[in-house]
């Protein structure tokens, strides 16, 4: 057992401080033990969330010694507990209080996705080859880490004109789903703005369930905006043939 | 004097969790304004830690399934301790819903021709479960979530209910705060549905999140709803042991289903020594024979380890009781030796994920350690079986709130079927009745300022307790005397320290605002979670047997008397819990002759299964 310093962001809206907190740690513990420890004995109005504390519900988000990360899955014995340790909520987000963020706009924004939208009359048949690539993608659990660190929001606070790398990944699982009918290449174009993603990873690399948010999600989406709007060559034929590159709903009604 | 902000819908939802979400769905579809309440943010219920499936007779995987099949394991299951009229609507319907979620854009792992694939699970006579590796869980709540929104669900996250409100006996609304701010809400419905969850967190060790604390199982029973069968918690048997700061996270059933078994210390399978007598002749009886299942053979029986919870949770009691447990208490579950390591990622990628992380362990090498954790309740909130209507006009219950489906002990992947079917059924009957009420909303002013002064009064409170220290008593002492074993004299302590909580837990006191002030969350909460506690334990004093979920070291047999009786936990006027015995409902000739068959063969004989 040894006492380990913590730093922890207390304040709100309006600005705040680091406050220092002593805790004894003992084997195993993560960085939300700590601060609950800190909740229980010392601070009892040390607003932070959580849930499940497996890594499976994406609450507890927080920076700790500057590094976006989920803290319940983030041990002591991985992280220098000689200096004193830091942590702070979310950067891109308003604070509410203390470690909890406001982080309502993602919902707002996922409502620019259209639903997903299956085709009339399928067999519902898909083969685990063709989910695979989607199931990756479902395995987000909007931690919000990714759009944490995604500099167009993080930098640039650009909420209105981006969606952001998990609205991203959730536009990809409905796009790559292989019943689905629905066109989503003008959102990501225009209100969704994919194009203000400059393909630098940040995203990939905080991601708690190792989704290749980039390479699968965001560059194959890139190419198929350009493939719609910017390719020459598709275009004219497009021009000639029309552009409808999927079937469109035939009005029948689903089968069940 | 304090201000609220006040809401009006036809139906009140508190919970979103995949009951609480499904019914919400089910009665927008009916035309309500519908209003949903969560403590959580959106999306961040219990239901997202479900990990390994729901269970569905949808003969996907083996064309011999059917509900009957599923209705003969559930009652099994269940100590026939079960509302059967619940089992029968729940096993015919499962199987519509799940499909339903697939076209609402859920992602179910797949068969080999191309449908949605099913695993086995302890108690299934067959491979029932859809689901998607070991996070099922979160597709089913991300899957109701969008289609939620695609609806135009109101949800108001962050938001506690503090109590019930009520005009002439029926339910008018709630009372709530919005977490966030400290501000008070009064929602004013013609008609709510409890969708809360469980209420795990009154154990130390405890699968569940901080939600689950019980809190519609109290609500309810403060407006005189009846409880049911509150003795019977279960105690899942493989919850994380090690280090210390994970005991109690789950680790799925959906391990044993893909093949993972049980040794205790002297390296021995343990599991064929606790075959019950009730499921003798079903499960394999050698090594050999579980070892041919695995591979497939349709002749060989299913391992032991896929027993009920109940009986594996008890079994792992016993081999650390009797020395031969693993290093920190628990017993060892090894798939390692069973399965391939790539295999393994496909199969149960969080559980790799988890273990990596949290305990430094590698289980495509080595096995984990394990022990019992508190998962479950299956008693809850009596409902109608058809409706999910409560004693009390114009309150609904869907989900783990509410009893009846799962008697004295669930099978794995029973719940989250449950949600959905129950969850609709909710959702639609709330629906139905808040239409025919034609009066104007009424809430009583004087009702709702008496309970905002109460939900104030630990900030005025210099000289009380610290609401994190009671916390850990309750859960402490509730671990110790009503915990997975239990006897007359540990229950009878555990009611008076009881009695004494429950007053200290009106005596606290907090600091700081009111904005997300988890002190002051934590000191409201402990007033639910005492008067619960005291349900549990009332009712596991009664039932003087042993059965399911509830063990009893000084009646260690199930006892035919207590096989016929259902324990009501009803508050008298004056506030205190009694506990009353009632016969089971009645089960007609032709379901009997389903649930009592002896075994799968004689189903399909005699019942056409």
């Amino acid at each position: 057992m040894s006492t380990v310093t913590f730093k922890v962001f207390r304040g709100d809206r309006n600005g705040g401080e680091l406050k220092d907190y002593a805790v004894e740690v003992q084997e195993g513990m993560v960085v939300l033990d700590a601060i609950h420890q800190i909740q229980a004995e010392q601070a009892p109005d040390l607003a932070c969330r959580w849930n499940c504390k497996a890594g499976k519900c994406g609450s507890c988000g927080a920076e700790v010694n500057g590094k976006p990360t989920l803290m319940c899955m983030t041990r002591l014995d991985t992280i220098d507990t000689s200096k004193p340790v830091t942590v702070r909520p979310m950067k891109t987000f308003p604070v509410i209080r203390d470690l909890a963020t406001d982080v309502k706009w993602n919902y707002e924004a996922n409502k620019k996705i259209k639903p997903f939208t299956p085709a009339p009359g399928t067999d519902w048949i898909m083969f685990q080859e063709d989910v695979d690539r989607v199931q990756e993608f479902r395995k987000c659990i909007e931690c919000f880490l990714c759009q944490n660190v995604c500099h167009v929001l993080r930098e640039h606070d650009e909420k209105t004109g981006f969606i952001g790398p998990r609205l991203l990944v959730r536009t990809a699982s409905l796009e790559m789903h292989p019943l689905d009918i629905e066109n989503r290449l003008d959102m990501l174009k225009n209100e969704g703005g994919i194009g203000y993603c400059n393909i630098t990873k940040c995203c990939t690399e905080v991601c708690p369930e190792h989704i290749h948010i980039t390479d699968n999600a965001i560059i194959p989406l890139k190419e198929r905006v350009v493939d719609e709007y910017y390719d020459p060559v598709l275009g004219f034929f497009r021009r000639l043939f029309g552009s409808k590159k999927r079937a469109e709903p035939s009005g029948q009604a689903a089968d069940d | 004097m304090e201000s609220y902000t006040t809401y009006d819908y036809d139906v009140l939802v508190i919970g979103a969790g995949g009951a609480g979400l499904r019914a919400a769905i089910a009665a927008i579809e009916k035309g309500a304004r519908v209003g949903v309440v969560t403590k959580s943010l959106l999306g961040k219920a219990h239901t997202v830690m479900a990990e390994g499936g729901m269970a569905a007779a949808m003969g996907n995987v083996r064309s011999e399934d059917n509900w009957k099949v599923h209705f003969r394991d559930t009652l099994k299951g269940g100590g026939m301790l079960n509302n059967w009229k619940m089992v029968e609507n729940y096993t015919k319907e499962a199987p519509d819903r799940v499909r339903e979620l697939e076209r609402w854009g859920a992602v179910f792992d797949r068969t080999p021709d191309g449908k949605i694939n099913q695993r086995n699970f302890g108690g299934h006579s067959y491979p029932r479960l859809a689901h998607v590796g070991d996070r099922t869980g979160l597709e089913l709540i991300r899957t109701l979530q969008d289609h939620a929104v695609k609806m135009g669900i109101n949800a108001h996250m962050e938001t506690t209910i503090y109590r019930l409100l009520t005009e002439g006996g029926a339910v008018v609304g709630a009372l709530g705060f919005n977490r966030q701010t400290g501000e008070f809400l009064v929602f004013r419905a013609k008609a709510v549905v409890l969708a809360t969850g469980g209420l795990g967190r009154i154990y130390q060790i405890t699968s569940n999140s901080w939600e689950c604390t019980g809190d519609g199982f109290s609500l309810a029973s403060m407006v005189g709803a009846d409880l049911i069968d509150m003795e019977f918690i279960q105690f899942h048997p493989t919850g994380m042991v090690w280090p210390p700061s994970v005991m109690g996270i789950l680790v799925t059933e959906g391990v044993r289903g893909e093949g993972g078994v049980l040794k205790n210390s002297e390296g021995k399978r343990f599991m064929f020594d606790n075959v019950p007598e009730r499921y003798k002749g079903e499960f394999a009886e050698t090594e050999e024979e579980a070892e041919r299942w695995l591979q497939g053979d349709r002749n060989a029986r299913r391992p032991p380890e896929l027993l009920t919870r109940d009986v594996v949770a008890r079994a792992i009691r016993k081999e650390v009781n009797e020395g031969r447990g693993s290093p920190h208490g628990g017993a060892y579950l090894d798939i390692a030796s069973r399965r391939p390591a790539d295999y393994i990622k496909k199969k149960l990628p969080s559980m790799y994920h988890q273990f990596m992380k949290l305990g430094n362990l590698d289980i495509t090498k080595e096995p984990m350690e394990v022990g019992p954790t508190c998962h479950y309740v299956m008693g809850g909130i009596r409902v109608d079986p058809d409706t999910q209507a409560t004693n009390v006009p114009g309150l609904y219950a869907a989900g783990e709130v509410a009893g009846g489906l799962h008697g004295a002990n669930r099978l794995g992947g029973n719940s989250l079927s449950d949600l959905v079917v129950f969850g609709r059924r909710a959702g639609m009957a709330a629906a139905e009745y808040a239409a025919k009420q034609t009066g104007s909303y009424q809430v009583d002013e004087a009702q709702v300022r008496a309970y905002i002064a109460e939900a104030l009064q630990p900030f005025n409170n210099p000289q009380g307790e610290n609401p994190f220290a009671l916390m850990k008593e309750l859960r402490a002492t509730m671990q110790k005397n009503a915990g997975i074993m239990r006897e007359e004299n540990e229950l009878k302590t555990q009611l008076e320290i009881l009695a004494n909580l429950k007053k200290r837990a009106w005596n606290t006191s907090v600091s700081g605002g009111r904005a997300y002030n988890p002190g002051w969350h934590t000191a409201l909460d402990m007033r639910l979670m005492v008067e619960i506690s005291e349900a549990v334990v009332l009712a596991a004093l009664a039932r003087k047997e042993s059965r399911g979920g509830h063990a009893r070291l000084d009646y260690p047999d199930p006892d035919p008397t207590f096989a016929k009786l259902n324990h009501i936990i009803r508050r008298s006027s004056d506030g205190t819990l009694h506990v009353v015995a009632e016969p089971l409902p009645e089960m007609p000739e032709d379901r009997r002759k389903i649930a009592e068959a002896k075994d799968l063969k004689e189903l399909s004989d005699k019942v056409g299964a």
